[in-house]
């Protein structure tokens, strides 16, 4: 280990808050908190909520890239048929959104042990490829299932009563209920990180035949959080279809894939923020430079080659660089 | 009239076709992946766009220059294949010192980049591309009808899989090149070219990419997103066959081909899962795939 971590190891250790989180973590934690009570005010509020959704399945893929090392390419797959399951069970079998989203959240967990116990047979980019061709086969599932309703997907998903009370139909509501869930989901990842077993991650990621020899079962830790990046992806797949009342075949293709390793990677892959930057960038620019047709796709293409070559530690990470802290 | 199992022999025979024209499209792409992989332990996510490359390749040539598919197969593939060597030059090969990951992820954006760039001047609908008077015709074998065209593409790919498996199997090149993917280090100290060598591989592979999309050209319609789908499928294809073995990717690029047709046949709405599937029963028994070395 260099002195330059060690002083960024020692800096954290130091300045401990109250909940056990360093300060500055809990200082940036309450400001995101007040920055998005504010947002639907200042902001578009279906804009910010998408945004929130993507940052979310950026944090739960970065849980498994940035702490597991471990690259899925298929992270599209939970996303989408999460997504796929809540709009069906919103709006065929008439559930509340948190029952919908419970549901959609379940099945991508699922479908994360099914695919993650082949997947995890085999390593690096052949770990990748794997994953990317079981989400490819999710793909031509949902283009042939009967519930998908193939090309035009699920459409008309009712936003619902939230515990059958509290109407979701006004967008400024709906934006309270999914920053509830956005801050959750964020929150159990930080604590799985900080956690012993996301020690033991770290450790597998950083040097796997000494996990094992120092007696960790590697294959059942790496399972784990493949289960629990896929069940947070699906949270944020469903949570989405009920938020744009749709779930669509854009949303399990692989490119989905490739877009939340871009907002990763961008952001800062291993660091807690970093996501949630690149989630905030990219939907941004998809967003407002959609009337640019396919320059939106070369722009991001450009930026995964840039972020490669000369930018891996993504802009959070830069960030944690020069404060010297870990973000 | 025999019948087989309930299906008309025609039928039949005529998707075990198709299932060996796909597998021709697999097995060249597999081994151009096998050969960069061998060389640079690069997954190369640009072979995708390389392969569209050279069906645009040929179809620009075809329009703007007029000339047309028999030089096609000549001129297109090298001209892809020094597309990539600048590739390599410009960029993969500062990744070389990194893990191996980012290799994937850079030519991942490279395939954004190229696909994004031709969707953007020639739209996603397909552009024809007349095949030349000598693939229109074919013959009736008696069972059933074989057009030309398609029995020039399997000959054609089974001829560069076999010739790239003899230069790099049996020829004092193939065994320079087989030297330096086991250690680089002691290839380059006798005097060999090492980086040049890498560098070459990478565009030989490009070029079997290339000729694969001009071969393609005729067939399936010139298209940017022609690459996206047929490079993941061919991915499984590289997961099965393990990428150890030349022989490997060739064998498993025709064999899984056939068993997609065969699906085709009997079980229609099984045909676009059917190889991912055999890559989940392959994992289960066999993680180093069916002809790789270690896991």
């Amino acid at each position: 280990m260099t002195t330059d971590t060690n002083s960024i190891a020692i800096a954290a250790i130091t300045s401990v808050g109250a909940a056990g989180m360093p300060r500055h973590h809990l200082a940036i934690f309450a400001a995101l908190f007040v920055f998005l009570v504010a947002a639907p005010f200042l902001l578009y509020p279906i804009f910010v909520m998408k945004v929130l959704c993507f940052a979310l399945f950026a944090c739960a893929f970065n849980l498994l890239l940035g702490f597991g090392g471990l690259l899925s390419f298929g992270h599209a797959a939970y996303f989408g048929m999460a997504s796929y399951v809540s709009a069906h069970a919103a709006k065929m079998w008439g559930l509340t959104p948190e029952l919908a989203i419970i549901a959609g959240t379940l099945v991508a967990a699922v479908l994360g042990l099914a695919i993650g116990s082949l997947a995890i047979r085999r390593h690096g980019i052949y770990f990748a490829m794997v994953t990317l061709a079981f989400a490819q086969m999710i793909y031509f599932f949902s283009l042939q299932a009967a519930f998908t309703g193939g090309e035009d997907g699920i459409q008309a998903v009712p936003r619902g009563h939230l515990f059958g009370l509290i109407d979701l139909r006004s967008s400024e509501v709906l934006y309270f209920f999914v920053l509830a869930i956005f801050f959750a989901g964020i929150l159990l990842i930080y604590r799985i990180i900080h956690s012993p077993f996301g020690q033991v991650l770290k450790a597998i990621r950083e040097n796997e035949p000494r996990a094992i020899s120092l007696g960790y079962r590697v294959n059942r830790y790496k399972l784990a959080v493949f289960v629990l990046s896929a069940a947070l992806a699906g949270v944020a797949g469903a949570t989405k279809a009920i938020v744009f009342q749709l779930a669509s075949l854009t949303d399990v293709y692989w490119t989905m894939s490739g877009e939340v390793v871009l907002m990763t990677l961008l952001g800062g892959m291993g660091t807690v923020f970093g996501p949630i930057v690149g989630a905030a960038v990219i939907v941004t620019m998809q967003n407002y430079l959609a009337t640019f047709g396919d320059w939106v796709t070369i722009g991001q293409g450009i930026i995964f080659v840039v972020a490669v070559l000369s930018f891996r530690e993504g802009i959070v990470g830069v960030l944690a660089k020069w404060i010297r802290k870990p973000l | 009239m025999f019948e087989l199992l309930g299906i008309p022999p025609q039928v039949l025979f005529g998707q075990l076709l198709l299932g060996l024209i796909n597998g021709s499209f697999y097995a060249v792409l597999s081994l151009g992946l096998a050969v960069i992989f061998g060389l640079l332990n690069i997954i190369n996510f640009t072979h995708g766009a390389q392969y569209m490359l050279g069906a645009f390749g040929a179809w620009m040539l075809l329009n703007y220059l007029g000339v047309g598919y028999w030089w096609a197969v000549f001129i297109v593939p090298p001209i892809v294949g020094v597309t990539g060597i600048v590739l390599e030059r410009v960029l993969i090969r500062r990744l070389y010192h990194l893990d191996h990951l980012y290799g994937l992820l850079l030519t991942f954006g490279l395939a954004l980049i190229i696909v994004g760039f031709f969707r953007q001047f020639f739209g996603v609908s397909g552009l024809p591309y007349p095949p030349p008077p000598l693939l229109t015709g074919g013959y009736n074998l008696g069972f059933m009808y074989l057009p030309n065209s398609r029995a020039w593409v399997i000959a054609a790919s089974l001829i560069v899989c076999l010739a790239t498996w003899f230069i790099i199997e049996k020829t004092r090149l193939g065994a320079y090149l087989r030297a330096a993917t086991e250690n680089p280090t002691m290839v380059g100290a006798f005097g060999i070219n090492v980086p040049l060598l890498v560098t070459l591989t990478y565009g030989f592979g490009v070029a079997l990419a290339g000729f694969a999309g001009v071969l393609a050209a005729p067939i399936y319609a010139v298209n940017p997103n022609m690459g996206a789908d047929l490079i993941i499928v061919v991915f499984a294809v590289v997961v099965i066959g393990g990428m150890g073995s030349i022989l490997g990717s060739i064998i498993t690029g025709f064999g899984l081909g056939l068993i997609e047709g065969l699906t085709r046949v009997f079980y229609p709405e099984g045909s676009a899962v059917v190889i991912f599937v055999i890559m989940a029963l392959v994992l289960l028994v066999k993680p180093a795939g069916l002809f790789g070395r270690g896991v």
